[in-house]
């Protein structure tokens, strides 16, 4: 006697939904192996005209200029100057609002700021750059340090922090609020306050999640082009002063993309290795993410 | 030299009055050159009938590519043919020739608050701009100036101007020091030098007047005293180094056809006006005729020519 809960006659229309659902997450998976594969190959040749050893430890980025220079220490190092500003923003801001969101905000209050906040993230972030530009350097910053560079690090990563704090804020709400009312219960019922509750057990608790929206966070900072193009400025420099311009990875690849460079040339190529390395770095980071985001599930099922 | 994003000016024709031709004409190229060949779109809509023209501005570089891949008609340029490109255009079976439309001069600029650095001499411009140079405040330029540090703004390496630039005060085309901002879209220039006080870079004439309220042209010393940048002064020559030639490129292949043809006609029997409107410094007239017996030889060879669409 055959089972009657085993489908008995194949559903047509089931399979053909099936394909359609496996074709649309196909396309994700097939564009990122597309991309990497596109990045990889000029890559590839570049690095064999440039080796890798000059590429990672060179102290000076000038590929474009006539006998340039192929280190790109200056552009990481760029990078990683902003993305820090960027994360002493959105890390204190973000964890804040996702604290007052999820453990003080009364339900009416969230109902109204937690899609408020997230509108920040739907600005296009070149009218965050001319924000930085225009505003956070020219009117503010230039009364506090007079020397200032009018392109330069502290309002790309000041401004890159703002843009990300949703980003923080609406993952770590997600995870606190996902922490069971019973350890909140719990930990009033031993008479603990609103602020012990929040810091030592709904935080500890969602820590795992609330990791992982600092990595997607700084993740996002790390790939962010047009703030930095528009108001870091576009000198590759070594250095670690906020107040000057620097240059990042992301915006080398759009200021040399938009330039009318050679195809197949070294110059154009590069584009490509700084690209190869910033993928590795933000494949890196999304993997701890994602990693993160596992254990946090695992949890609490 | 670029600008953020990609200007196309489509110039659409109505049928008014019957029995014209019909068509497109596709420019591209350097955006220094853009503003003449745009104007010049826009002048011809009034008088002709059904032409499309459509002019772009991916840059002098990029426009060459396409222009020897057969995908344009003509191209603008802000400097010569390099022989790469020449050899391009020849595995295409693209015959061309250059045409000189205008006259642009490069305006070396600072901030409206430098009050010391009215003239600056060729050499002077060459120590702050050489390679390795280690010129960063303006009283190495001078003596004579103020203890202010010198910050550097310039269009990126791609663009005509900088080539331009680097050839004629450096020596070398391509030749420059590296450690300035360097961006080819122009506005990031002007945001850098209003925003600094010591701030330097030079642009296109056209591009200074835009923002000639709010910066300041620097006179050039090449020997003869200080010249300032001026349509007279590129014209007759004496803004020297810095003014330069616009050039068209014409496929001969492309003017075998009508529509073409009838563009470049009025293109080049209205020279002067296009070049005002464009604020451009138009040719004088030695160069005008040379302009003219230089078409009309390009003309001779596109009759014997096959059209190419």
């Amino acid at each position: 006697m055959s089972n009657p809960l085993v489908q008995q006659r194949p559903r047509i229309g089931e399979g053909i939904i099936k394909l359609i659902l496996i074709s649309a997450a196909a396309v994700s998976i097939l564009t990122t192996f597309g991309i990497l594969l596109s990045v990889a190959v000029p890559a590839v040749e570049f690095f064999s005209e440039i080796p890798l050893p000059t590429f990672l430890f060179g102290t000076e980025w000038t590929p474009l200029f006539k006998d340039g220079s192929f280190g790109v220490l200056p552009l990481v190092s760029g990078t990683l100057v902003i993305t820090a500003i960027a994360v002493l923003v959105a890390i204190p801001l973000g964890l804040g609002s996702a604290i007052y969101l999820s453990e003080y905000a009364p339900a009416r209050v969230r109902r109204v700021l937690k899609p408020t906040l997230e509108v920040l993230a739907g600005i296009p972030t070149v009218v965050f750059g001319f924000f930085a530009l225009e505003f956070v350097t020219r009117v503010l910053l230039v009364r506090i340090f007079p020397d200032i560079d009018i392109f330069n690090a502290l309002s790309a990563g000041l401004v890159m922090g703002v843009m990300i704090i949703p980003t923080v804020a609406s993952l770590s709400e997600d995870a606190m609020s996902a922490v069971p009312t019973g350890l909140r219960d719990g930990s009033y019922a031993l008479g603990s306050s609103r602020r012990q509750t929040a810091l030592k057990v709904v935080i500890p608790a969602a820590l795992s999640g609330i990791v992982a929206a600092f990595v997607l966070g700084i993740s996002r900072a790390i790939g962010e082009t047009m703030i930095v193009t528009v108001a870091a400025g576009l000198e590759p420099r070594l250095s670690l002063n906020p107040l000057e311009g620097m240059q990042t990875m992301t915006s080398y690849i759009a200021a040399a993309g938009a330039g009318d460079l050679a195809t197949g040339s070294i110059q154009y190529k590069s584009i490509f290795a700084v690209g190869l390395l910033l993928f590795i770095m933000t494949f890196f980071m999304n993997i701890i993410s994602i990693r993160m985001v596992r254990r946090f599930r695992q949890v609490y099922q | 030299m670029r600008h953020l994003g990609l200007t196309i000016a489509v110039i659409p024709l109505l049928a008014s009055c019957g029995g014209g031709l019909a068509g497109k004409v596709s420019v591209d190229g350097s955006s220094t050159v853009y503003p003449l060949t745009a104007i010049a779109a826009e002048d011809f809509h009034q008088v002709s009938d059904d032409i499309q023209v459509k002019v772009g501005s991916s840059g002098t570089g990029g426009g060459f590519e396409k222009f020897c891949r057969g995908e344009l008609d003509a191209n603008n340029a802000s400097r010569p043919i390099k022989d790469s490109e020449i050899e391009n255009c020849q595995r295409a079976g693209i015959d061309f020739a250059s045409l000189t439309m205008g006259i642009d001069a490069l305006t070396v600029v600072v901030n409206p608050e430098n009050d010391w650095a009215t003239c600056l001499t060729t050499d002077q411009l060459r120590a702050i701009w050489e390679p390795k140079s280690q010129v960063n405040n303006w009283q190495q330029v001078d003596p004579s100036f103020p203890d202010v540090p010198l910050r550097l703004f310039g269009p990126g390496t791609d663009s005509g101007t900088f080539d331009y630039f680097t050839e004629v005060i450096n020596g070398d085309e391509g030749a420059s020091r590296t450690d300035f901002t360097p961006s080819e879209d122009d506005n990031v220039v002007v945001q850098g030098i209003v925003g600094t006080r010591g701030g330097l870079g030079y642009f296109g004439y056209t591009y200074f007047e835009e923002n000639a309220d709010r910066l300041r042209a620097v006179e050039i010393d090449s020997g003869d005293g200080c010249v300032p940048p001026s349509a007279t002064t590129a014209q007759d020559g004496s803004y020297t180094p810095l003014a330069r030639p616009l050039y068209v490129y014409l496929s001969v292949q492309a003017l075998a056809r009508p529509e073409v043809k009838t563009f470049f006609d009025f293109y080049v029997e209205n020279d002067a006006s296009i070049a005002e409107g464009a604020k451009f410094i138009a040719l004088n007239a030695d160069q005008r005729q040379e302009l003219r017996s230089e078409y009309t030889e390009l003309l001779n060879q596109a009759a014997q020519a096959t059209p190419r669409v």
